[in-house]
């Protein structure tokens, strides 16, 4: 897991060490170590929270840049649907596939098509009675970390399906490779324009399994910013949309869900509310469900941590212009799910919690912990560097921090060590504060 | 929670709130974050958390909430749930799949299918229901691993 690529990262020149961040993390991977922010590796889902809270913007995500559309003949941009909901005004999606193609990309590949098809999949998928239900949805790849980091019985769960972005990837792919034959592979490159850090980390890290479908990914603010200089109302555009409402409606919460049409769904967003929703569905207390939409972001995925929007400003924008698109014009042929639309494997439980291999010293340790809990203020402060005290407790046993980082215990020390103390010591420890006595 | 050293277990202990609907389970979930810092598998971490979340919620649906135990045994997961509520007048009824005694208000809110206890006994390998009427029921349940 060390060699896990994140896109979600710290810019330490700007990090004051606030605990903002510390706080919000969904998985506690943040501490604040000699006043700067420290991300784990092993538990960032690279959900981007911490980007959207942190007041100094020292967090930030890694992404590829259009510089690197020059490595390449052929430059193919997969544009996810949240992209269209950025811009104000805008009545035809045309502009923006124009725009694209006026900036440098030879080929357009709207994500919304292949989400239309992986709709038309996944409703086959839940008609087969033996799957275990409720099915989860596997297109939001910061779900699917946490899953795979907490949920062991919900991988089978999880829809063996690759996720629109792949589907797109590889239909653009053979589409540029059949009108242009001169093309090799190395030729082409595939530039996803992305609302989130997680769908950058699931590319970097190769999460579909599959050989390397996705080259670059760029970011929907890069996009925005490129896009502006080119969209312009006189410029009518030169190419259409070809997606529909249901492509579409995949960049909002409930998008995904209701394009199951007549299956029982849930669609939820907002991380802490999809954790429950898993904790739920883990105890076996929701039922007669067959379908389960999770949206690490708020509002979806127009809520990435790398769009430009208000994420409910972008739905309602969305909403207008899918209004006079058909339903669903991208259905696949046939009643079977083709094999290279699935996933190679089925997602895997790796758990990240383990304090040690030996469960008698993890007993022990567990035990020192809770010990150490019991010992604290329990204030949940943060200024110790960790977000709770529980975290905190495990921090010290762990041998990552000390006890005495504990601002809420120093100070109860230092009062007394004021009582007990003259006068003039006091004034004398105090001095560094220029403390006044009134 | 409190945790007590015994010489050859670990005990959490959790006060389950009564009043409360939306916090129910609550200990459950911490239960389970504590089996995975112990490296538990996941077949046992489930067992251990299905049948302490039925508990919970049984608690606070009949007894006003109660307290639940949790000992990390040499080679089984104790959970003890004992709660102050009205006892369970025919436990071999109260034992079958679908029966109930909860409110409509209660049944509205998705509780109270009938499945709780039958399913404690499901995914443990032991369990005792020691209760008197009017003055509280205590259960103990055992998950080997």
């Amino acid at each position: 897991m060390s060699t896990y690529k994140h896109s979600v990262s710290l810019d330490e020149s700007k990090c004051k060490g606030c605990t903002t961040c510390l706080k919000r993390c969904p998985t506690e991977a943040i501490r604040i170590r000699d006043g700067r922010a420290v991300i784990s590796s092993v538990r960032c889902i690279d959900c981007g929270e911490c980007i959207r809270v942190c007041p100094h913007k020292a967090k930030k995500a890694i992404h590829d840049s259009f510089s690197q559309l020059d490595q390449y003949k052929y430059k193919i941009a997969l544009p996810a649907p949240s992209l269209y909901g950025q811009f104000d005004n805008l009545d035809d999606i045309g502009y923006v596939i124009s725009g694209l193609l006026a900036i440098g990309f030879d080929d357009v590949f709207e994500v919304a098509i292949a989400a239309e098809i992986v709709s038309a999949y996944t409703r086959l998928y839940l008609n087969n009675p033996n799957v275990p239900k409720p099915v989860i949805s596997s297109a939001c790849p910061a779900i699917m970390r946490i899953i795979s980091m907490n949920y062991p019985f919900l991988c089978d769960h999880v829809i063996p399906l690759l996720p629109p972005v792949d589907i797109a990837a590889k239909m653009a792919r053979k589409k540029a490779l059949e009108e242009h034959p001169e093309l090799s592979n190395d030729d082409i490159g595939v530039f996803f324009i992305s609302p989130c850090p997680a769908k950058v980390s699931y590319v970097k890290n190769g999460f579909s399994g599959e050989e390397k479908l996705i080259d670059h990914v760029i970011s929907v603010r890069d996009a925005y910013f490129r896009l502006l200089e080119v969209m312009k109302v006189e410029n009518t555009p030169n190419a259409a949309t070809e997606s529909g409402m249901v492509g579409i409606g995949w960049a909002s919460t409930g998008g995904e869900a209701t394009a199951t049409f007549n299956h029982r769904y849930l669609a939820a967003d907002g991380i802490e509310n999809c954790i429950r929703v898993l904790e739920q569905i883990d105890n076996e207390d929701i039922n007669n469900l067959d379908y389960v939409e999770l949206n690490a972001c708020n509002g979806g995925c127009v809520g990435g941590a790398m769009t430009v929007a208000n994420p409910y400003i972008a739905q309602a924008r969305l909403q207008n212009l899918k209004r006079y698109l058909p339903v669903s014009p991208n259905r696949p042929t046939g009643d079977t799910i083709p094999e290279d639309s699935m996933r190679n494997s089925a997602l895997s439980y790796e758990p990240n919690a383990r304090l040690a291999e030996d469960r008698t010293k993890a007993m022990q340790m567990l035990h020192d912990i809770e010990e150490i809990c019991r010992a604290l203020p329990g204030t949940d402060c943060g200024s110790c560097g960790a977000p709770t005290c529980t975290a905190f407790a495990e921090d010290i046993i762990k041998g990552e921090t000390n006890a005495d980082e504990c601002t809420v215990i120093m100070r109860a020390l230092f009062h007394d060590y004021l009582k007990q103390h003259e006068e003039k010591a006091a004034e004398e420890a105090l001095k560094p504060l220029n403390y006044k006595k009134t | 929670m409190r945790v007590t050293n015994m010489s050859e277990a670990i005990r959490f202990h959790f006060d389950v709130d009564g009043e409360n609907f939306s916090s129910a389970g609550e200990a459950s979930v911490m239960v389970k974050k504590k089996l995975r810092q112990l490296g538990f598998s996941p077949d046992v971490m489930r067992r251990v958390s299905i049948a302490m979340y039925e508990g919970e919620i049984n608690m606070v649906i009949h007894a006003h909430g109660g307290t639940a135990d949790v000992i990390v045994g040499e080679d089984a997961i104790e959970i003890i749930l004992a709660d102050k509520g009205p006892g369970i007048p025919d436990i071999n009824k109260a034992m079958q799949e679908g029966f109930s005694t909860a409110s409509d208000n209660i049944r509205a809110l998705g509780f109270g299918a009938g499945m709780g206890l039958p399913n404690m006994k499901k995914y443990t390998d032991y369990m005792q229901i020691d209760t008197e009427i009017g003055v509280g029921t205590t259960i103990t349940m055992r998950v080997n691993y």
